[in-house]
């Protein structure tokens, strides 16, 4: 066992996978000689030549369109879009290419491509690169999402991603690549080397995708979180005294509904929370799954706490970011209904 | 205060319109056989003037002419012949199929025959193509089984696609040919990626990436030809520059560039441009680019002039924005009444073979197209289960999906 920041679980998957299959390879803008402007893939050019992991034009289309025909030839692309905010260039490669190529040509042709991208803010990074653009790819049939909270699902997840036979959106929020970011930018950061979390076995694991996590047990009510608001209502439900159990979505799509509709069920409270904008978020399609499934068992209406439904600003990143007050009150809301 | 007068907007227009007389001058046309032949690892530089002239090889007596003649013998001439002529029939009949509402929608290539024909007998088999809806040669070329590609067509229950694409958006890996994307231009960079696939893994195999000339002006284009150039993949870029996007001349998508070969001088790639009518032409010129990328001298951009005789697709009218004998016109002529001609003129083919050539060509669709239709068309007969619309969508069903097939009943 050894600790590691979510980087270097991150960086330790995609080694462990290029180790294991010539077939993967890295690429990516600024992703080779440098190894990734988040030092991502520091290394591995150096360990495993320039044609597994090499640099990239600055083209994100091409970087997925690109990986979509190595897929298709028989390689297993892991590229990284630089920030999520970034990806916007590359949609229609994703959405109408990698998503339905296996669809649409009844297998004779897939797209086991997964495209990393740093996501979600807290490092003023303004309305560029702090976006949470989940929701654009959980609406896509033929898309997986995957949004990890800490190293040891981060590096257990890649793997799994990686291995995955259809495309993999694999979202890393940037705010945690350092440590269990909990939402008090005012204190000092918690390193990872300080959370269980951050124990991360060497060599090769899994963290099945579409399996959520429970953070935290409790009885009051039910968080539905990932990737950086888990640490968040973590710290909202240490201060506020409100016993919520605390689900670690993990990955968006495939859902795991089953581990939800128990804990609703159990707490008859539902809370949703994530950085992105409210409208239209991935909250809304959570909260209708949760009323779908869990309506006679609800004592008060789901609450959901979001990103404000603005581009993300820079200077008032913090009166944007759904920080633990914000989720303390969605809890206090949701047990008095 | 200034001297110039106003700004005002350049919008491009074709030199004719419905009512007007066809005029093609602006194209020009070297006389066959008068285009160098370089060695396949030119440098791009060297070879600036292949992008604005047209490689040509049949002249106007039907005889195979200056350095780019000789690739193919008079058998496969004969085999190449065969092919257009086939993919004719098959474009006939499944025009009238959708004309007779046994499917929605079809796509002829008329005219182009000779694009994709010539140039799928440039290729070696596990070579990989990524094409766009007006290749359909590459499969008749390849030996693909009409039949399927007819039940494609029909989305019936033989449809290797199970009823999911629109027609004529085959795929098929083993004859090398990827999905069609309606999106268009998407599949340019893929071929590029396929290639360097192909490169990583030390293989032997290339790849063909296919164009239009109005898809040209799309992102993927661009970067397609970016990393092609960077990482000098093993691909062949084809632009099949027919002169039409549906309702659009080549100009708007041209711009102030004489032709689209040029596109290829910035990125420093070699680029040709060729006589697409002329299926000797485009078979030297394909086997040229082919053997570059084989020999991993990189990349090769090809412009195909050509003429889309026909519309851009069953819901289309071209008469509504260009005269109607535009056709008759055009200077490069028809691809199979050149080739016949030349086979002719060698003493390998003769009117009265050529009639019993069609005869027989047409026996075969014909009966290809019985057999498809005893699976079903797009409204009667055969069809794929509504079940299998909910497979495939990943490799395993996830829950969400399960729920809603059992929803929807199946």
């Amino acid at each position: 066992m050894t600790r590691r920041t979510m980087i270097e679980a991150i960086r330790d998957a995609m080694a462990v996978m290029m180790e294991r299959d010539e077939d993967v390879v890295v690429f990516g803008e600024d992703v080779g000689y440098f190894g990734g402007v988040f030092r991502c893939t520091q290394g591995l050019q150096a360990r495993f030549g320039a044609s597994r992991c090499f640099d990239a034009p600055i083209s994100e289309l091409g970087i997925v369109g690109a990986a979509i025909g190595m897929a298709s030839y028989g390689l297993r692309p892991c590229v990284e879009v630089q920030f999520a905010d970034y990806m916007y260039p590359a949609y229609d490669q994703i959405v109408s290419e990698a998503a339905r190529l296996r669809y649409r040509s009844n297998g004779e042709f897939t797209a086991p491509i997964v495209v990393r991208m740093p996501t979600g803010g807290g490092i003023f990074g303004g309305q560029t690169h702090s976006q949470s653009p989940e929701a654009l790819f959980t609406h896509v049939s033929g898309l997986k999402t995957v949004v990890p909270s800490n190293p040891y699902d981060a590096k257990g997840l890649l793997i799994a991603a990686i291995e995955d036979p259809d495309p993999v959106i694999f979202l890393e929020p940037k705010r945690l690549y350092n440590g269990p970011f909990d939402g008090h930018h005012d204190r000092p950061v918690t390193p990872w080397a300080k959370h269980e979390g951050g124990e991360v076995p060497d060599g090769h694991y899994t963290v099945p995708l579409g399996k959520a996590a429970i953070r935290r047990e409790g009885s009051a009510v039910t968080v539905l979180a990932y990737g950086t608001i888990v640490h968040v209502a973590e710290a909202a439900a240490a201060e506020t005294g409100i016993d919520a159990e605390i689900i670690d979505l993990r990955t968006l799509l495939p859902l795991d509904m089953e581990t939800i509709e128990a804990s609703v069920r159990k707490t008859g409270r539902c809370v949703i929370a994530h950085e992105a904008t409210l409208t239209s978020g991935f909250g809304a399609e959570l909260a209708a799954l949760v009323q779908e499934a869990c309506f006679y068992h609800l004592e008060t209406p789901i609450v959901r706490v979001a990103g404000w439904d603005t581009p993300y600003p820079h200077a008032q990143e913090w009166a944007y970011f759904p920080g633990p007050e914000r989720v303390g009150r969605a809890l206090r809301a949701a047990m008095e209904g | 205060m200034t001297a110039t007068a106003p700004l005002s907007l350049h919008v491009p227009e074709p030199a004719v319109r419905p009512g007007g007389t066809p005029n093609f001058g602006e194209i020009e046309i070297p006389q066959a056989g008068t285009v160098r032949r370089p060695d396949v690892d030119v440098a791009a530089a060297d070879i600036r003037d292949l992008a604005y002239t047209i490689i040509r090889v049949m002249d106007g007596e039907d005889r195979a002419v200056g350095p780019w003649a000789g690739t193919l013998t008079d058998e496969e001439c004969l085999a190449g012949l065969r092919d257009m002529m086939k993919l004719r029939a098959f474009d006939g009949r499944m025009l009238m199929a959708q004309r007779q509402g046994k499917t929605s929608f079809y796509m002829q290539h008329l005219g182009e025959e000779a694009v994709s024909t010539a140039f799928r007998r440039a290729l070696e088999p596990g070579d990989m193509n990524f094409p766009t809806y007006r290749q359909a040669g590459l499969l008749i070329a390849g030996g693909y089984p009409m039949v399927d590609m007819m039940s494609q067509i029909y989305s019936n229950e033989n449809d290797p696609l199970l009823g999911r694409q629109l027609p004529v958006m085959y795929a098929s890996k083993e004859y090398g040919f990827f999905s069609i994307s309606g999106n268009l231009a998407t599949q340019y960079i893929q071929a590029v990626g396929w290639a360097m696939a192909s490169a990583i893994r030390n293989d032997t195999r290339i790849a063909a990436g296919w164009i239009g000339d109005g898809s040209t002006a799309e992102s993927d284009f661009h970067a397609a030809l970016v990393f092609a150039s960077t990482y000098r993949a093993p691909v062949v870029l084809n632009i099949v520059n027919n002169q039409w996007a549906i309702s659009t001349f080549q100009g708007i998508a041209r711009g102030g560039s004489s032709t689209f070969a040029a596109r290829g001088h910035g990125f420093g790639i070699p680029a040709l441009r060729v006589d697409g009518n002329d299926y000797l032409a485009v078979h030297a010129v394909a086997k040229w680019a082919v053997e570059r990328a084989r020999r991993n001298l990189g990349p090769t951009l090809v412009e195909y002039v050509t003429y889309r005789a026909g519309a851009h697709s069953t819901s289309d009218d071209p008469s509504a924005y260009r005269p109607k004998t535009e056709f008759d016109a055009w200077p490069l002529g028809d691809p199979i009444t050149r080739l016949k001609g030349y086979l002719i003129g060698r003493g390998a083919w003769s009117e009265e073979r050529h009639k019993q050539g069609e005869a027989e060509i047409l026996d075969e669709v014909v009966t290809a197209q019985r057999e498809a239709e005893s699976h079903g068309t797009l409204h009667a007969g055969g069809k794929p289960s509504p079940r299998d619309m909910f497979e495939g969508v990943f490799a395993e069903m996830p829950p969400h999906l399960r729920r809603q097939r059992q929803q929807a009943g199946y």
